[in-house]
């Protein structure tokens, strides 16, 4: 099916179901979507696999734009667990705050949320870049493969617990660093990559320079007895 | 001293007791914890003896039962998985499905063996820790595919190639543990499926990431069939816990299908203390679980999968009897294609172990090419010749099966039923709630 890159669609999830609306989206005939009366509904969006973009007037319940792939999708208020989780590629942003495992194991794209996030924002992350305007919770980065978490607030207990290769800036307060967490020093390389994400996110005022930078010590990489109770 | 068969070994004197508490292991175990200073790692399943299904019998047909006619009338093997809420469910030729193992602790032409043979006897492989490889969707007619804790590898592409998804919320080896591949087996074609560095000990977690508790598992499943469409059927897999209460969560979380996984499950690795001590036996799982799904009216609309240590076609009709749908196999498809083959004795000993015996499978140093990642260890297993043996050892489980069957009366496999089975020991009775052989007799509830 062609996509019409004119056409626009609203359809209301007061007069229609969740699985209408995915099965709309998953098979677009147009271009601009704009969903209505969301209701704080569970999946809304998620599985979509085409250059579109979804505007969401109002909150969404749990894996709103979950695996996304291409598209991308603007939520005019918060959303519950897990949004954006294994997003592929595209574009999520989420103008309230988040609740927890926001940007879970996601493997590529780009998640903002202009407020905050709860535990475990970018649980399991997979090489996607997440960048919160607000603080986020505790665990949050636990087991980060590979991807950047920027946080333009504070950062709660245990951040980056077992991280693996994945970055994290903080340009606030961090409660405590999780095991094999460790501040790193913030390089020019981390200043131009830190800088550009900001732009694309929309906080390109904020001085990269602010921010510290959090990364795996790698000592937990390979078993050493010594270690044995940071396990 | 002898060993547990009875041979004398060297060193044996008269007068020398071994002790049944310090027994060899145990003693060894003790040496090697005191040099390495951490727990013990292998794979495969509990080698300690637990009650089984060797310790049930069929009764047969009799004066007021009579048998079908071998090879003359029909006795049917074919299952559909899958009924309740998708829209494509399952269609199995056989009750026996080959079960989850990754790409990671198999070779790819292991992946590609178990594929062949599967297809060729019209039954499903599954994916495992890893993610699927083009391989094993190339080479199996029908691939579950899995989501773990880990999600390694998971992509949306690959949910909509898959025939069925599985969520595994636990394992019977490891019944609340992660996965682990160590350093050894992330090669770099692992470590890239997986986004991790090369070389490194990787730890799978053991909670999902973005749910915790039945509820939040409702909302997972229905992500899931909206990215999918409704098509396929979701399955949702657990280790041998609580079964009663497990199996009626899953099924009011929208399964399609239950996977019980027994104790004597196997793993690619883990901790042996893990193994040994965690779960309950797979004949004792089997029972609460159906009295969940009967009671919820849900039994044969949820297909119920056992598995854990089925061996033989004796394992799986009384599997079935006591009211499965189905079973799948892991180590008993492994050994099929060629694993701890005794021609391979001297290459095992080698490597500080003998056929039969190898279960150091995290190692990555298996001869038979199957529980490696050495490319050059990969290619000693014809995924040809493995296929066929696989086909071959399925054909045979599948004609005991029907055998049994039909002795039992049955036109179908999965109409044997409780009242078919005996056991021969009192906690088998308890466990499985048929009679102990030779009486009325069911230990834990009122007699018949
Ligand atoms: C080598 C190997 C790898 C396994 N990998 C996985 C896995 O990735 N995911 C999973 O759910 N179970 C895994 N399992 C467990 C099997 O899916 C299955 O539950 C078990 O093997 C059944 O018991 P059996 O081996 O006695 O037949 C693995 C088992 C083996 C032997």
């Amino acid at each position: 099916m062609s996509v019409d890159l004119t056409a626009a669609r609203t359809l209301s999830l007061a007069d229609h179901t969740v699985r209408e609306l995915n099965a709309a989206l998953h098979a677009p005939d147009a271009e601009r979507w704009e969903v209505l009366d969301p209701g704080g509904r569970h999946a809304i969006a998620a599985g979509l696999d085409a250059e579109i973009s979804v505007e969401v007037a109002g909150h969404v319940g749990y894996y709103c734009a979950g695996m996304n792939q291409r598209a991308s999708v603007h939520i005019r208020g918060n959303c519950g667990v897990g949004i954006a989780e294994n997003m592929m590629s595209g574009k999520v942003v989420v103008d309230g705050d988040a609740s927890q495992a926001a940007g879970a194991t996601a493997h590529g794209g780009l998640l903002v949320i202009e407020g905050n996030a709860a535990a475990r924002c970018g649980i399991s992350l997979k090489g996607a870049e997440i960048v919160v305007g607000g603080s986020i919770g505790h665990m949050s980065a636990f087991m980060a493969q590979s991807g950047t978490i920027a946080v333009c607030g504070d950062a709660g207990e245990a951040l980056g617990d077992s991280i693996y290769e994945a970055r994290v800036y903080v340009r606030g307060e961090v409660a405590s660093l999780g095991a094999d967490c460790v501040a790193k020093e913030l390089l020019e390389e981390h200043r131009l990559q830190l800088g550009e994400l900001l732009e694309r996110a929309g906080h390109g005022d904020l001085d990269p320079g602010e921010f510290r930078r959090y990364g795996s010590a790698r000592r937990l990489y390979n078993f050493d007895v010594d270690d044995a109770g940071e396990y | 001293m002898s060993d547990s068969n009875g041979t004398p070994r060297p060193g044996w004197r008269d007068g020398l007791r071994e002790s049944a508490t310090f027994d060899r292991a145990t003693l060894h175990e003790i040496r090697r914890a005191a040099r390495e200073g951490i727990y013990d790692i292998r794979g495969g399943g509990a080698k300690r003896r637990v009650p089984n299904f060797d310790d049930l019998l069929l009764l047969g047909a009799s004066v007021s039962r009579y048998p079908i006619e071998g090879y003359r009338e029909r006795c049917d093997t074919d299952v559909v998985l899958g009924t309740r809420f998708a829209k494509r469910p399952l269609k199995l030729d056989i009750p026996i499905t080959i079960a989850g193992m990754s790409f990671g602790a198999l070779s790819g032409p292991a992946k590609e063996a178990l594929g062949r043979g599967a297809t060729a006897m019209g039954t499903s492989t599954t994916t495992g820790d890893g993610g699927m490889t083009p391989e094993e969707r190339e080479h199996s007619k029908t691939l579950v595919y899995q989501l773990l804790p880990s999600r390694y590898g998971m992509n949306p592409d690959d949910l909509r190639r898959a025939d069925a998804i599985e969520v595994v919320i636990g394992q019977g080896a490891k019944p609340g543990g992660g996965g682990m591949l160590l350093g050894q087996k992330i090669s770099e074609r692992v470590a890239e499926m997986r986004d991790l560095p090369a070389g490194i000990d990787q730890r799978s977690a053991c909670r999902h990431p973005d749910w915790t508790g039945p509820d939040d598992l409702e909302i997972k499943i229905e992500e899931l069939r909206e990215i999918t469409d409704w098509e396929k059927p979701i399955f949702v897999k657990v280790g041998a816990t609580r079964p009663y209460y497990d199996v009626a969560l899953a099924v009011k979380s929208g399964a399609d299908v239950v996977v019980l996984d027994g104790m004597q499950g196997g793993t690619a690795a883990t901790q042996e203390v893990f193994i040994e001590h965690v779960g309950i036996p797979t004949l004792a799982a089997i029972p609460p679980a159906v009295q969940a799904l009967v009671e919820l009216g849900m039994h044969r609309k949820v297909q119920l999968v056992v598995s854990g240590g089925i061996r033989s076609g004796a394992d799986v009709a009384k599997a079935l009897a006591l009211g499965a749908d189905a079973v799948s196999i892991g180590v008993a498809a492994l050994v099929a294609i060629g694993d701890n083959a005794p021609e391979l004795g001297r290459e095992y000993e080698a490597i500080g172990s003998a056929a039969g015996f190898y279960d150091d499978w995290h190692e990555g140093r298996d001869p038979a090419g199957i529980l490696t990642q050495d490319d050059e260890l990969a290619a000693r297993l014809d995924p040809e010749l493995g296929g066929r043996r696989l086909a071959n050892y399925l054909r045979t489980l599948v004609q005991e099966t029907q055998t049994l069957a039909r002795a039992c009366g049955k036109s179908r496999v999965q109409n044997l039923e409780p009242e078919d089975l005996v056991a021969l020991t009192v906690e088998a009775a308890a466990m499985a709630r048929v009679p102990l052989a030779g009486t009325d007799w069911i230990p834990g509830t009122e007699a018949r």
